[in-house]
């Protein structure tokens, strides 16, 4: 089952839900964790795998052969994204605003252009403990998340857990690490940005068909109106995560709220039983 | 003119607490807000809209099932999984037109995209050029170009000698498109492992387009051996610390009830704050000097 952590507002505990709730599971069933926040990982700041593999991501962009190109401009006109340019009848590519859709390509009468593969990033693939751990990193500079994404996510292995680590926002980046995953969780804090932007997240999930409940996190810094919001609209809350100086303390230091307070182990294997019955549930939904 | 944009790599250091609590100090200047898709800072700016305007984002392809004789071309050709028995989900189409080229029977037209909203609104301090993507839409990049030139044209008119740009999260498009240009950039990190983890690489974005940077560490005092290691990285990196704000109860409070922190607290925090805001001032007069 792939379950996406995502959030809306960044910095509400995304990365510290999926860390808990993937260390929480491990021993008992098969649990993989993808970072598809690739501009900024950090779940393996607090797993701290052991990384095996590392491959480049590369996006194919177009190059021009000059003794084909007759400079007729098709391939400029065929862009949508101002990645190739006519001047002085001789093309001009520019590879990082490409989104590597190959349209130049189709569009060039005179077989002129070939694509050839430009890196964009890396998805290191390793192990912590019994977790199987991928993380996808853009390069810097480099403005195009979602490839790299679609790269950590291919490297899913579809047993037991699936847990994926999204980015922030509702664009997409987002869209494409929540895309067709089973579960998405929402971590969100109790302040008005944390609702403004539960809304917008809600609106994304919603509008991807995927099911989704919430977890506020820091819950006793704020007020009550997300909760108030979440009861409205029918969203379960599953999990409520109060404001302790010492959790925040743990978290800066890159430990883990299971490992340093094993209390709240059991409350994360809740967070699974319950994310397993709103899934059967919804798959009895669907398939009604 | 001057650009001051507040970026943080990590979400939820406190950019937009920060810029809000700013907003309330400095003189002169119009307000932008460029997290276009989690855009927040309207909250504690309570602003009065003035003008809407519409954002179209790239192009959606359309299918015309009368048209369409099912080869399956398009499929073939699009890299984005976007269409499936022949229909485009426009939420995973990128507007390339790939499968326009493709299709023989010419039942693919590329239809214009409401992808959200940008807004021109006053507020007590000052006017906000501020924005909303729809939702799961792509193109924040072009939004963020926008929402920028609006603000400078809005400055211009207003005579106002500074924008302060609340900023997106991450190093990725929307920001790289906040960052062009800007006269400063304050990146606004906390003393955890992942504030520290994405200082740096939004560090090295900032250095990449040879943007000038100051850093501010928020809630500090929460874990003092990281905000020393932060301290020592920028130290070493010549980075200058220009503020250093403490956990305060004040901060939570001012968001809840939605004003910022500088109107309504005079707490440690809030000194913090004014305390950054005379760094800044001195570091922006530096850089209008060494330009002139």
């Amino acid at each position: 089952m792939h379950v996406a952590v995502a959030s809306g507002k960044g910095g509400t505990g995304k990365t510290t839900i999926a860390v808990n709730l993937a260390l929480a599971l491990a021993e008992k069933i098969p649990v993989q964790v993808l970072d598809c926040d690739v501009e900024e990982p950090n779940a393996h700041l607090f797993l701290q795998p052991v990384f095996q593999q590392e491959e480049p991501v590369t996006l194919p962009v177009p190059e021009v052969d000059n003794a084909r190109c007759d400079g007729c401009g098709r391939c400029s006109e065929a862009c949508a994204f101002h990645a190739l340019a006519v001047a002085g009848g001789r093309v001009i590519t520019f590879p990082e605003m490409c989104h590597g859709c190959g349209a130049c390509i189709a569009a060039c009468p005179q077989g002129a252009l070939a694509e050839k593969p430009q890196r964009i990033g890396v998805v290191a693939r390793g192990r912590a403990g019994r977790i199987d751990f991928v993380q996808g990193k853009i390069d810097v500079g480099v403005p195009l998340a979602p490839p790299v994404i679609r790269a950590v996510k291919k490297q899913a292995r579809g047993e037991g857990l699936t847990l994926l680590d999204a980015p922030p926002g509702t664009s997409c980046p987002v869209v494409a690490a929540v895309k067709d995953c089973n579960f998405c969780l929402l971590v969100t804090e109790p302040t008005p940005f944390g609702l403004n932007d539960l809304r917008l997240a809600v609106g994304m999930v919603r509008e991807l068909g995927i099911p989704f409940a919430v977890v506020i996190n820091r819950s006793t810094l704020g007020d009550l109106r997300v909760e108030r919001y979440c009861r409205h609209e029918g969203i379960p809350v599953l999990l409520k995560i109060p404001f302790n100086k010492k959790y925040a303390a743990t978290y800066a230091r890159g430990k883990c709220l299971v490992q340093e307070y094993p209390e709240w182990a059991p409350a994360f294997a809740g967070l699974w039983r319950e994310i397993e019955r709103l899934v059967a549930r919804h798959a009895g939904i669907a398939g009604n | 003119m001057q650009e001051l944009l507040v970026i943080s790599g990590k979400g939820g250091t406190g950019k937009t607490s920060i810029v809000a609590a700013l907003a309330a100090l400095a003189e002169d200047k119009v307000l932008a807000d460029c997290d276009v898709d989690a855009a927040d800072l309207h909250l504690l700016l309570r602003p009065e809209v003035e003008s809407v305007n519409e954002f179209y984002g790239s192009n959606k392809a359309v299918i015309d099932v009368r048209i369409c004789t099912g080869c399956g071309r398009c499929l073939e050709v699009c890299r984005y999984e976007a269409i499936k028995e022949f229909r485009v989900n426009p939420v995973f189409c990128e507007g390339c037109g790939a499968c326009k080229l493709a299709c023989a029977a010419g039942a693919i037209t590329m239809e214009p995209n409401l992808a959200g909203y940008w807004y021109i609104s006053d507020t007590p301090y000052g006017p906000l050029v501020h924005a909303q993507l729809g939702i799961a839409e792509d193109n924040s990049g072009k939004l963020v170009t926008l929402v920028r030139q609006e603000a400078r044209r809005l400055a211009q008119e207003n005579n106002a000698s500074l924008i302060i740009t609340d900023g997106p999260p991450g190093i990725g498009c929307p920001v790289i498109s906040s960052l062009a240009g800007v006269t400063l950039a304050l990146v606004v990190t906390e003393p955890t492992v992942a504030g520290r983890h994405d200082l740096e690489r939004v560090l090295s974005l900032a250095s990449h387009f040879k943007v000038p940077v100051t850093v501010c560490i928020n809630k500090y005092d929460l874990a003092p051996e990281k905000t020393r290691e932060i301290e020592d990285y920028c130290h070493n990196a010549a980075i200058t610390i220009a503020g250093k704000i403490p956990f305060d109860i004040d901060v939570a409070r001012a968001l809840v009830n939605a004003v910022p922190l500088t109107a309504c607290s005079s707490g440690a925090a809030a000194r913090a704050v004014r305390a950054l805001w005379d760094s800044l001032q001195v570091h922006l007069e530096r850089l209008k000097k060494s330009l002139s």
